[in-house]
């Protein structure tokens, strides 16, 4: 059987989310490893929250929050931004495939884009493989 | 242990299509405190509200699950299920398997599964909900319009005669809009001046309308109920107050400035009223045309002045404005056509763009409502070129859509005014709305000629110097035409305002990919917008004519009216909490916190966060280095519970 990976996203209410709904409003396809938790900024998130779904047996993680400069609580996702970069790179020193971890900034507009991540997303994640580096089996 | 029941809807087919409604159901009943779990044709019908309603009584639940659209789709209705079966509506959870499920698969296996997993993630967050009291906050009951063309006109009118206080905030020194511009309306041919100056004169009259002519809005406080607006008061340089309208000065004034309103075909005094219907009536120095500002001497309008109303040393003023509910009505810009430059606009002097032509037809406008060309000349052939920019991959793909109709009046109009043969070149002729094509019906009768193709290059004669070639495919007999013609009329696209992309970050409001305002909901809540408290009307939405555009601005002031008609409102209860036994006292909330809602308690060394200011975005939270700050609803716990059981499956 071929490998389907389990991709966890966290998107933000306004931008993202609202994007993942619209892009369902025009019945785009996209692969359906994603399984979206929803929080109200993509500020909210927690760089725990990142490893957590790693060792929970994510494949790979996708944030999406508003464009940098059109948060929903003006600067949220400018502190998100910092704060995601800096969780990439601890990813990355702790041997995690940097491609494992993605961060988009996806509008309530943008329903196309959405679909177009989560398909490249998956692609990509499934030519990584499982992952396994924080994996508890 | 929870008590929880999970209800699957079908949506019609809109889910059961491609997600196994009932095994999904009984997929639930098999988890942990799931004590009922049942699957039903639409969960939001009368039927489906009372299936829940009779089911946390006779089940005794104490979580909800609605497994069904997008909470921003009826997270609302269901959670009044909640609250009116005696449960406290934070206690629901909704899972989306339609918008992110069921709409964006057609593999049923996949569409379940997945399903599954997002179900199973939300029987774990379920559990650990808490619930939660909404906040009642008094309510002010005025209301901000920003705009004053017809759309903001038409809404600060409609809420003023319901007794409201509405502060009407417009940028340039009249209102009127784009609609003032205009001579005729289509399809009646209505006067536009004479159906909206009365308009635009009872906003003068109304009492209960403030007008803020040269007024932006500069920054925006608060939320829902109790926003906190800056509006900043460009100086004007003549004191309104002191001004009698005589306008003596405007006779006097030698400066030259370009006007704005004739589209820059004639130059303007420096000192002006932009026409002469403008409200208010009085002037304002154009500080870039002044002979004054730029050379140091003049002051010919203050000795004209008797009622010492010239003030050059007046600065921009700022005053902040108390408001419950905003209604934004900013309108458009025609798109620029110079970088089309196979069009030539900005080249030859014979190619127009609408707006222009608008002021060539009107009476007040620079000829004096004669159709007489940059040269003076009268057209003896003119082409009417739809769609320039519009419908355009390269440039807006939307449809612009008042063009067609506005091109047939000018095709009228033309055959009014002049002897010239008149020429549309349209890709599709759209004449959609009440009496519209019977308008187009009526022009072709009018020896107007059709050419179905768009216009793919404006060049000069070589033959006869001066005119034009506009060259084209038509479609319809599938040849390469060039028509000379004197004169040629380019139909641009509507594009949001330049400032739209700023007006947004002040408001809070999500734009599409050209910088119109979104909607909350397409179809079902098109004025609303993502922020509550905050609506759109006009073409600031999209491109619309004016009926749209009134109908859009009643509804507006109609639902901005929902809210300021109340003393009291409820708000979110989705606030942050600071943990006082874990904070550290880094105080790392308070300064990263857009709304200034988290404080330092200097006595007992810890944060405090004030609710009424706090938005719930959760950000103190991520940043709280002790954990000490509960993001109510979306808790540490509740977020990583739900994570957990979206990766068992």
């Amino acid at each position: 059987m071929s490998f389907e990976p389990k991709i966890l996203g966290i998107a933000c209410n306004w931008c993202t989310y609202t994007g993942a709904d619209l892009a369902g409003t025009t019945r785009l396809q996209y692969p359906q490893n994603l399984r979206v938790v929803r929080v109200m900024c993509s500020s909210r998130i927690n760089p725990s929250f990142i490893f957590k779904a790693f060792q929970l047996g994510a494949d790979g993680v996708l944030v999406g929050g508003c464009h940098p400069g059109d948060c929903h609580y003006n600067t949220g996702n400018l502190y998100a931004r910092r704060r995601l970069a800096v969780t990439k790179k601890i990813l990355e020193f702790s041997g995690m495939e940097p491609g494992r971890f993605r961060v988009e900034w996806i509008s309530a507009s943008e329903g196309n884009k959405f679909a177009e991540v989560v398909r490249e997303f998956t692609e990509e994640i499934r030519n990584l493989g499982p992952q396994t580096k924080f994996k508890i089996s | 242990m929870s008590r929880i029941g999970v209800f699957v809807c079908h949506c019609g087919l809109n889910i059961a299509k491609t997600v196994r409604v009932s095994e999904l159901a009984q997929f639930a009943a098999t988890l942990p405190d799931v004590v009922v779990a049942k699957d039903y044709k639409f969960m939001c019908s009368t039927p489906g509200q009372e299936m829940i309603a009779n089911d946390i009584k006779e089940h005794r639940l104490d979580r909800v699950i609605v497994t069904a659209c997008s909470p921003l789709m009826h997270e609302q209705t269901f959670r009044k299920v909640l609250s009116a079966s005696g449960l406290n509506q934070y206690l629901l959870t909704i899972v989306n398997i339609r918008e992110q499920v069921s709409w964006v698969t057609h593999d049923i296996d996949e569409g379940t599964a997945k399903s599954k997993a997002l179900l199973n993630g939300a029987v774990n967050r379920a559990r650990l909900l808490a619930p939660l009291t909404s906040r009642v906050i008094d309510v002010n009951p005025d209301v901000m319009v920003v705009g004053g063309g017809i759309a903001g006109i038409q809404a600060a009118l409609e809420l003023a005669n319901t007794g409201r206080k509405v502060y009407l905030v417009e940028k340039n020194s009249t209102i009127g809009g784009h609609m003032a511009q205009f001579d005729k309306t289509f399809p009646t041919l209505d006067c536009s001046a004479c159906i909206l100056t009365p308009k635009m004169d009872s906003v003068m009259q109304n009492k209960n309308i403030t007008l803020m002519t040269s007024c932006e809005v500069s920054e925006v406080k608060g939320y829902v109920g109790n926003f906190d607006i800056t509006v900043k008061q460009k100086a004007r340089y003549v004191d309104h107050d002191k001004c009698n309208a005589c306008l003596a000065c405007t006779e006097k004034c030698p400066g030259k400035g370009v006007s704005e309103w004739d589209e820059g075909l004639v130059k303007r005094k420096a000192i002006y009223i932009p026409f002469p219907q403008a409200v208010p009536q009085k002037p304002i120095i154009d500080r870039d045309a002044c002979t004054y500002f730029i050379k140091g001497k003049c002051r010919l309008c203050e000795k004209v002045c008797e009622q010492k109303a010239i003030d050059f040393e007046q600065q921009d003023t700022f005053s902040t404005m108390k408001v419950g509910a905003v209604i934004v009505a900013t309108g458009y810009d025609l798109m620029d056509t110079k970088p089309l430059v196979q069009y030539g606009y900005g080249k030859y002097p014979g190619v127009y763009n609408a707006l222009e032509v608008e002021r060539l037809f009107n009476s007040a406008g620079p000829t004096g409502g004669k159709v007489t060309m940059r040269d003076g000349k009268e057209p003896q052939a003119i082409a009417i070129l739809h769609c320039i920019g519009s419908r355009d991959k390269n440039n807006y793909e939307h449809c612009s859509r008042v063009c067609c109709m506005y091109s047939l009046k000018f095709a009228h109009l033309f055959k009014e005014k002049t002897s010239a043969d008149v020429y549309q070149f349209y890709i599709d002729m759209r004449a959609a709305g009440k009496g519209y094509e019977e308008f187009y019906n009526r022009i072709i009768e009018e020896d107007v000629k059709f050419i179905r193709g768009k216009g793919a290059r404006v060049a000069e004669s070589a033959d006869e110097p001066g005119r034009l070639i506009v060259e084209a495919e038509d479609t319809i007999t599938g040849k390469f035409i060039k028509l000379p013609v004197d004169m040629v009329v380019l139909s641009p696209a509507m594009k949001p305002r330049a400032d739209s992309k700023d007006l947004a970050r002040l408001f809070n409001l999500s734009t599409d990919k050209y910088g119109f305002f979104m909607e909350r909901h397409p179809k079902l809540a098109p004025l609303s917008t993502m922020s509550e408290g905050i609506f759109i009307a006009g073409v600031c939405q999209s491109p619309k004519d004016i009926p749209d555009t009134v109908a859009q601005a009643n509804g507006a002031a109609a639902e901005a009216l929902t809210i300021v008609v109340k003393d009291k409102m409820e708000l979110e209860a989705t606030t942050a909490m600071v943990n006082p036994a874990s904070c550290c006292g880094c105080q790392n909330c308070v300064r990263v916190c857009p709304y200034g809602a988290p404080f330092f308690k200097e006595d007992k060394g810890v944060s405090e966060i004030n609710e009424a200011l706090c938005k719930g975005c959760g950000l103190c939270a991520s940043v709280c280095p002790s954990s000490a700050i509960i993001a109510r609803h979306f808790t540490n716990e509740q977020v990583l519970a739900e994570m957990e059981g979206l990766m068992e499956f």
